[in-house]
């Protein structure tokens, strides 16, 4: 059994769950920008007037909570393109 | 099937050794940037020229209403004193969005490269640190960590470091997961338009299978939102965190 084969599977392997499971911190974004936008809607709702005040502060509140999701997707980006890479030249 | 998504490529190597970084290296964010430089002076020297009092022109109305955005921006969310930050946030904001609407050129735009924007981050976070110096005194600025207790020290630096970490990494994970689907789906859809089209028998199938028929047109809807929305939207966030953050930093 070639144990530097195996050492590189597992490696990679390991990037490529790695990076799906990073992709799991969208959920969070994703639930909190709903509730904003309900609570958004809710209020343009009571107040049309102030649509305009409401969807810009929405929108801005919006692009703050994506910070997290973001961050897991960076995460996975590294884990595919840029890991992979340097595991190959540690093993080899 | 053949999908290249790649880093910033290094365009040339110069002999120059700087210091502590390292060889200077000449990369495809470094020449799209002056390329964008040059895209905003120019355009600020064509809005600019010939300025009149009465009888305005439309470019002059236009130049108008950019200059008062951007005056109703910072002294409307940072106050009076802070006027002389206008400059800095306005040119913040015009390099931000031409950098990330230059992707729909078809170059590698500046911001998809996580450099470029820690460059801008770490600027903000020294002018942010030096507000608050000024604001609270060297004293008072270190004391600050410190607060409510001392032993959450450690997490209040961590804290502090994050601003410019959270700031950079969320623009650039905007523009970045942008460029990266729009590659995925040309090439996606140039598979389809070969499949598509390799059902015609013969010659004619074969000749027009190679041409990816399908990659116009449709990815220009996944363009509206991540080139024109994400782009727009993450020049306005940074620019409403670097306004916000020192606003803050000048209370105390």
């Amino acid at each position: 059994m070639d144990f530097q084969f195996l050492a590189k599977g597992i490696a990679l392997a390991g990037c490529a769950l790695g990076a799906g499971i990073a992709l799991i911190a969208g959920v969070g974004p994703g639930i909190g920008e709903g509730e904003a936008v309900a609570h958004a809607l809710d209020a343009i709702g009571r107040q049309p007037e102030c649509k305009g005040d409401v969807t810009s502060t929405m929108i801005l509140g919006c692009a703050l909570a994506e910070t997290t999701g973001i961050y897991g997707f960076v995460t996975g980006l590294l884990l595919i393109f840029v890991a992979p890479g340097s595991f190959m030249n540690l093993l080899s | 099937m053949e999908v290249d998504i790649t880093g910033a490529r290094i365009l040339f190597d110069t002999p120059i050794n700087l210091p502590i970084l390292g060889q200077l290296r000449i990369t495809e964010t470094m020449v799209i940037s002056w390329l964008v430089m040059l895209v905003v002076t120019g355009l600020c020297i064509w809005l600019t020229r010939n300025l009149k009092t009465e009888n305005i022109s439309k470019r002059q109305a236009v130049a108008e209403m950019l200059v008062e955005m951007a005056n109703k921006f910072v002294v409307g969310n940072m106050g009076e004193k802070f006027r002389y930050f206008v400059p800095f946030v306005a040119a913040l904001f015009a390099t931000s969005m031409v950098s990330n609407l230059i992707g729909l050129v078809g170059l590698r735009s500046p911001t998809a490269d996580l450099s470029t924007e820690m460059a801008w981050a770490i600027t903000v976070f020294v002018l942010i640190t030096a507000q608050k110096i000024k604001t609270n005194g060297l004293g008072g600025y270190l004391k600050d960590f410190t607060t409510p207790i001392p032993l959450l020290t450690p997490f209040n630096i961590l804290g502090e470091v994050a601003t410019p970490i959270g700031m950079a990494f969320r623009h650039f994970g905007n523009i970045l997961s942008g460029l990266v689907i729009n590659t995925l789906l040309y090439a996606a859809l140039a598979v389809a338009s070969s499949a598509l089209l390799g059902l015609i028998p013969g010659a004619v199938g074969a000749v027009l299978s190679q041409i990816p028929i399908l990659d116009v047109g449709i990815p220009a809807i996944l363009s509206v939102y991540f080139d024109w929305v994400s782009g727009v939207l993450q020049a306005y966030i940074f620019c409403m965190l670097t306004v916000m953050f020192i606003a803050n930093a000048a209370e105390g």
